[in-house]
């Protein structure tokens, strides 16, 4: 009984780390690029994507990718016919996902959904297959920013200049989004689908009062966004809160933090 | 003649049915300056972009026979304050090395801010900034997109006698993009007047005389040299759209 109760929890620390790991760079270009309202779309048609996947009988983890990838790529085209808005449209996609997502799970015959484990992540229910695919996709995303880092930054600080110095702009900008549909499919088992925008966000930002270079403060992100799944589950284990909200709140503790910081320097 | 740098042949675009360019024919010649003029809207920028091949025309062709090397100051650049970054790291995405960024910031004369991030900048350092970045690839054709918004009337001089020098230095052609012809003046060899087409080109002298250029900018803007009174300004360019037809019957 205790050897499995450490079993879980082991797993439980080491998806959250692989996560957090990625969360950070990525985190990073949400909020250069100001991608959260883009990163909450990716999500909410993440659990359309587990929906569909219950009710069609196809292994999940295959859906709940494929449906943010599919959203990704139909963002692209739509904004590049520019009939709307980026804003206007991420707001119809993200919560029509939602509200489609909702009313497929309330459609399968019997609760074989736990909605809340998918709005606010299952941590603690992470198993050793759940980890290779976290670690097999953690590792692939973070050698695809490796090698475009430079494309990446250049694009987000102007894309006309960089498509000028010879860039392919539109390639990076698809890469990038496609990347991030991986990382929330992956970050949907540590929060939930809907604090996930928080595990990227918040620990970018923190890090963000502490760096002076784009490469400092991915590098600050990923061991916040580390930080924070330790202090989550630690107090997830203590007091018994549940996991994905309290990972956020402690990146939220974090970030506060990171403010007392600023005004001591100062 | 000087060397050919790039050629367009009878350009004509579009957005959206609406026509903006209209068979548009220019050459940009190595180490003079031109300078693209016109009113609002009247596709300046459109035609820029063009030139450094970031859209394609609808129809006509852009050509050089050089390897063409292409620096570009924008109009104004917009980094999220949220990613931190120097004016030196800036320069340096445009892939090259610490020593060419800080001779690039040496010559447009804020070298003493290489460590400073790019968001804390003025707006006459940014421009300068973004000069230098246009200028470090050593290129054969610069454009300049409003080169000195934002910038203040002594440092719009500055900034024009320094992008001058910078043409005969770099032996590049210069094309400079403005809603404003006074100042850029002195420092232009030809001078093409856009109006969704071309309505008159050649010297600066000789276009102010042009009944073509007076109607779109009045006397006052080409014969008085310090003219800034912004509100009479915008005011002749609601005149101007009002003459639009008259004025293009010309060509």
């Amino acid at each position: 009984m205790y050897v499995a109760m450490i079993d879980f929890l082991l797993y439980a620390l080491l998806a959250g780390l692989g996560v957090g790991l990625v969360a950070g760079p990525l985190g990073c270009f949400v909020v250069w690029r100001r991608m959260a309202y883009f990163g909450d779309t990716l999500a909410h048609s993440a659990l359309l994507g587990v929906s569909l996947g219950v009710m069609l009988d196809i292994n999940v983890n295959i859906t709940v990718t494929a449906i943010p990838l599919i959203m990704a790529l139909g963002l692209v085209f739509l904004e590049q016919r520019g009939l709307l808005s980026l804003d206007t449209l991420l707001g119809i996609l993200s919560h029509s996902a939602l509200a489609a997502g909702l009313i497929v799970i309330s459609l399968l015959p019997d609760v074989r959904v736990d909605l809340m484990s998918l709005l606010f992540g299952d941590l603690l229910a992470v198993t050793k297959s759940d980890l290779g695919i976290i670690y097999s996709v953690s590792a692939v995303v973070l050698i695809l920013l490796a090698i475009l880092w430079k494309q990446l930054i250049n694009i987000t600080v102007d894309p006309e200049l960089a498509a000028i110095e010879g860039t392919n702009v539109t390639l990076v900008s698809t890469v990038l989004m496609l990347i991030t549909a991986l990382v929330i499919a992956l970050a949907m088992k540590v929060v939930g689908v809907l604090l996930i925008t928080a595990l990227l966000v918040i620990p970018a930002a923190t890090a963000r009062r502490l760096s002076q270079t784009p490469e400092q403060m991915a590098v600050a992100a990923s061991i916040i966004a580390m930080t924070t799944v330790v202090m989550g589950l630690a107090m997830s284990w203590y007091i018994d809160t549940p996991a994905g909200p309290s990972v956020v709140v402690s990146a939220t503790f974090l970030f506060c933090l990171s403010l007392l910081y600023r005004k001591q320097l100062n | 003649m000087a060397r050919l740098i790039l050629q367009l042949d009878n350009i004509f675009k579009s957005f959206n049915k609406k026509q903006v360019l209209n068979d548009v024919s220019m050459s940009l010649y190595q180490g003079q300056i031109t300078t693209l003029i016109g009113p609002n809207g009247a596709g300046k920028s459109t035609l820029a972009k063009i030139i450094l091949g970031l859209i394609k025309p609808d129809s006509g062709a852009r050509i050089s026979n050089i390897p063409l090397k292409v620096g570009y100051m924008p109009q104004k650049i917009k980094i999220d304050p949220t990613l931190p970054i120097s004016t030196c790291r800036f320069l340096q995405l445009a892939n090259t090395s610490h020593k060419a960024c800080n001779e690039a910031l040496e010559t447009v004369g804020i070298r003493h801010l290489t460590a400073t991030p790019i968001q804390n900048l003025s707006g006459g350092e940014l421009q300068r900034a973004l000069l230098a970045r246009a200028i470090l690839r050593r290129p054969n054709l610069l454009v300049l997109d409003e080169p000195v918004q934002g910038v203040d009337v002594n440092g719009q001089n500055e900034l024009y006698n320094m992008i001058s020098i910078l043409a005969k230095t770099l032996d590049c052609s210069v094309l400079m993009v403005s809603h404003d012809l006074h100042l850029v003046m002195s420092a232009t060899d030809q001078v093409i007047c856009l109006n969704g087409h071309i309505c008159c080109h050649g010297h600066p002298e000789q276009i102010t005389q042009d009944p073509a250029f007076l109607n779109i900018f009045g006397k006052t803007t080409a014969i008085y040299a310090h003219h800034h009174d912004h509100n009479s300004h915008d005011e002749q360019v609601e005149v101007e759209s009002h003459q639009r037809e008259n004025v293009c019957s010309h060509d």
